[in-house]
């Protein structure tokens, strides 16, 4: 009986994950990862106390055991120091990438496999699937498009996705919450999680500051060059952003531009957010091999975007330049870009600079 | 599958003796101990005969016996009550040492944060309280010193003996939580000049949910409980009597079977502790080498986490404890193995194996058996090198 650890935030999906693996036969043991503590207590995060107590009862009630396993010291340096410094060099980090990469298919894998477990699972809505001619492993998005998770495991190996089940890919939220109901788990009414796991307050500026680093405060400055006044420092601002600026110019105005080495927020038009293609690097391939010309594709840009033709054209030093069929708006460095066959996820890479 | 309990330390499960005595208190014998008539005073006479036999296995008088409902109480009343008597006029220092439960140190810190002046004694790398340390830190207006009589993680046994002395010649009293060593070791509380003790029956084999406080003749304690007159107004509430009976004859049962209970576990834990030492590289003992609690075997293991070796243990059937218990909501390691000097990274990849009178030496057999191999694979995979 092939053995599984599947990893239990206490919320809906997970448990619903634990539960179909138990159904299909598998050798099932839940585990909470514990990764941050806030001083504030904070409900409905993935990490809270109240989110492993919430764990450990669905996992009495499948009748597997259950443990918690700190990672809090991994999440701080693997997570949260790369979340704050990517937001002082004026980039908008997505955090659960990270998660993903270093903590969930990295240290609990490898903890995983120590513990002579065969796959780790966790509640993604993606799909695993084997390419029989070539032995390959492929990564799909789930059937749900209003639930695909896809976008924030590009960077798994193949090693990862060999030694990873992903339940719920052949599910929507809707059936998952269903089976969560006709099986009585205690958390098939919890609300989905919103936010970042660990600025439950949305308010991911004052996370920054309030985690300690040093900030510093700058000026807002128009496409012209014009000063419009100072701003709160450039962690509190993102690509496309326009609530929140405190600025009164009589017409929309949006974020444009952030330069970490002025101190630089600009501020433009609605237009001129457009852009045509975009440079990204540390791009990894699902297959393991790099493109070797350029590719027609689907791309994502953030994980709330939809997926847009483009072409991807493989540079040196790991690069990739993705030119678009039309402008996408707000491209914004630090983010990943996705890059999609149908379907399946080819890979994608973090975004570093912007063109035309 | 194959199932190994050693986490005597956590908690022991009651012996079948100890049940049979409680059982007629829960439905025939169910009188209020307060209450005046037959059925009270059936109850009340058990509660006392309990308060004998628990005096008994410490050397007390019964009268120096409240009983509580488990050992932090116990810590909390004895410190909480003394300190804020009116009859203490020593002074708003304590003392207390940092490898001690949570139920003393919280217990201290709470009123360090209510304005009392708190002193945190350092531990040498055994985990003892050097008598020295204390005599240094005791101060005119040090009104009470608490040190635990032996460890809950490492298993050492202070000198109490001593520290006791140093405290009572620059007038302070004596506080000592000894929910690990009583009924595991011979305990005689005039001997050893303790003025309060705290104790709890799940230790020894008797209930969950009781304990009690020694309390000196005359020592400044009040009670913690308001709203009644039980337990000579030391503790109010419905005595807990079927808890109690089992507490007493857990006492009991504990001082007869003591001498023999000891050198049972004192040969199983040296066959486990030297064939995890002789059999797995940078593993040692934690603790006191020889002043330890009978079967309390503690190791760290370089390079692995405890949380890991506990569950890959559980899979296999042995029930066992670490330094750094996420469920209990605390991710940090220890504050006693950080105590005696081990590092961050150490202190994290603890084992506490603590056996009980009903462990055999095929038990210790099949854990060294499974034990080597999990270490291996761990550290193979370990983040953390090697």
């Amino acid at each position: 009986m092939a053995k599984v650890i599947v990893a239990m935030s206490g919320g809906v999906d997970s448990s619903v994950a634990a539960l179909l693996l138990k159904e299909q036969g598998y050798d099932v043991t839940g585990i909470t990862m514990q990764i941050w503590q806030s001083d504030e207590p904070v409900t409905g995060a993935c990490c809270s106390l109240d989110a492993v107590a919430d764990a450990r009862q669905v996992a009495w009630k499948l009748g597997i055991p259950h443990y918690v396993f700190n990672f809090r010291d991994e999440f701080k340096s693997k997570v949260i120091d790369y979340f704050c410094d990517e937001y002082l060099k004026g980039r908008t980090p997505n955090p659960c990438i990270a998660c993903n990469r270093y903590l969930k298919f990295d240290s609990l894998l490898n903890k995983a496999i120590a513990m002579e477990a065969d796959y780790i699972a966790t509640g993604h809505y993606a799909r695993i699937m084997i390419n029989e001619s070539t032995g390959s492993y492929m990564l799909f998005n789930g059937i749900d498009n209003s639930k695909d998770q896809s976008y924030a495991l590009y960077a798994l190996t193949q090693y990862q996705l060999e030694h990873t089940l992903f339940p719920l890919g052949s599910h929507t939220k809707e059936m998952v919450r269903k089976i969560a109901e006709e099986a009585g788990l205690p958390v098939s009414n919890k609300p989905e999680s919103q936010d970042l796991c660990f600025v439950a307050s949305g308010r991911y500026g004052e996370f920054v500051e309030n985690y300690g680093v040093k900030t510093r405060t700058g000026t807002f400055r128009q496409t012209s060059g014009k000063s419009l006044g100072s701003h709160k420092g450039i962690h509190h601002y993102t690509i496309g952003q326009r609530k929140g600026l405190g600025l009164a110019l009589g017409h929309p105005a949006y974020v444009t531009a952030i330069d970490p080495e002025t101190d630089t927020v600009w501020i433009g038009e609605n237009q001129e957010l457009f852009h045509n293609s975009l440079i990204a690097e540390n791009v990894h391939y699902i297959s393991g091999i790099p493109f070797e010309k350029p590719r027609e594709v689907s791309a994502k840009i953030r994980y709330s975007a939809k997926r847009v033709p483009a072409v991807a054209t493989p540079l040196e030093e790991n690069r990739m330049q993705v030119d678009f069929k039309d402008p996408q708006r707000a491209i914004t460095p630090g983010q990943a870009v996705v890059l999609y066959d149908g379907d399946q996820v080819l890979g994608g890479g973090t975004i570093y600079s912007v063109g035309q | 599958m194959k199932s190994v309990y050693m986490d005597h330390s956590a908690t022991t499960p009651v012996d079948p003796e100890v049940l049979q005595t409680m059982m007629p208190y829960y439905t025939e014998i169910y009188g209020n101990s307060s209450s005046v008539h037959a059925q009270g005073q059936m109850a009340a006479q058990a509660v006392e005969q309990a308060r004998e036999q628990v005096a008994a296995l410490i050397n007390a008088s019964p009268s120096e016996i409240v009983f509580t409902a488990g050992g932090t109480e116990a810590d909390n009343q004895a410190i909480i009550t003394y300190m804020t008597h009116k009859r203490q006029k020593k002074g708003r220092h304590i003392i207390t040492s940092a490898i001690e439960h949570h139920a003393v140190l919280h217990t201290c810190e709470f009123l360090e944060k209510k304005g009392f002046e708190l002193t945190v004694l350092p531990v040498n790398s055994y985990g003892l309280v050097e008598p020295d340390t204390l005599k240094a830190a005791i101060r005119p207006d040090t009104a009470l010193v608490t040190i635990m009589h032996a460890n809950n993680e490492i298993g050492t046994i202070q000198d109490i003996k001593t520290l006791a002395h140093i405290s009572h010649e620059a007038g302070a009293a004596f506080h000592t939580d000894a929910v690990q060593s009583v009924g595991k070791i011979p305990l005689d509380v005039k001997e050893l000049g303790i003025d309060m003790l705290s104790a709890s029956a799940h230790k020894l084999y008797g209930p969950k949910g009781v304990g009690c406080l020694y309390v000196k003749k005359g020592t400044a304690v009040g009670s913690y409980l308001l709203g009644g007159a039980h337990e000579r107004n030391l503790r109010a509430g419905t005595v807990n009597v079927p808890g109690v009976v089992g507490f007493g004859k857990a006492a009991e049962l504990a001082e007869q079977r003591m001498p023999q209970t000891t050198e049972h576990l004192n040969h199983l834990a040296k066959v486990l502790t030297e064939g995890i030492i002789n059999n797995i590289p940078d593993s040692r003992l934690t603790g006191h080498p020889v002043h330890r609690l009978p079967g309390s075997v503690s190791v760290v293991f370089d390079y692995v986490e405890g949380e890991s070796i506990l569950l890959m243990l559980d899979h296999y059937g042995i029930m066992a404890s670490s330094g750094s218990a996420c469920t209990s909501g605390s991710l940090d390691p220890s504050h006693v193995l950080l105590a005696i000097g081990l590092p961050h990274e150490t202190a994290h990849g603890s084992l506490r194996l603590t056996l009980g009178k009903d462990n055999t030496i095929e038990d210790v057999n099949y854990v060294l058996e499974k034990l080597p191999p999990i270490i291996e694979k761990l550290r193979m995979m370990s983040p953390l090198g090697k």
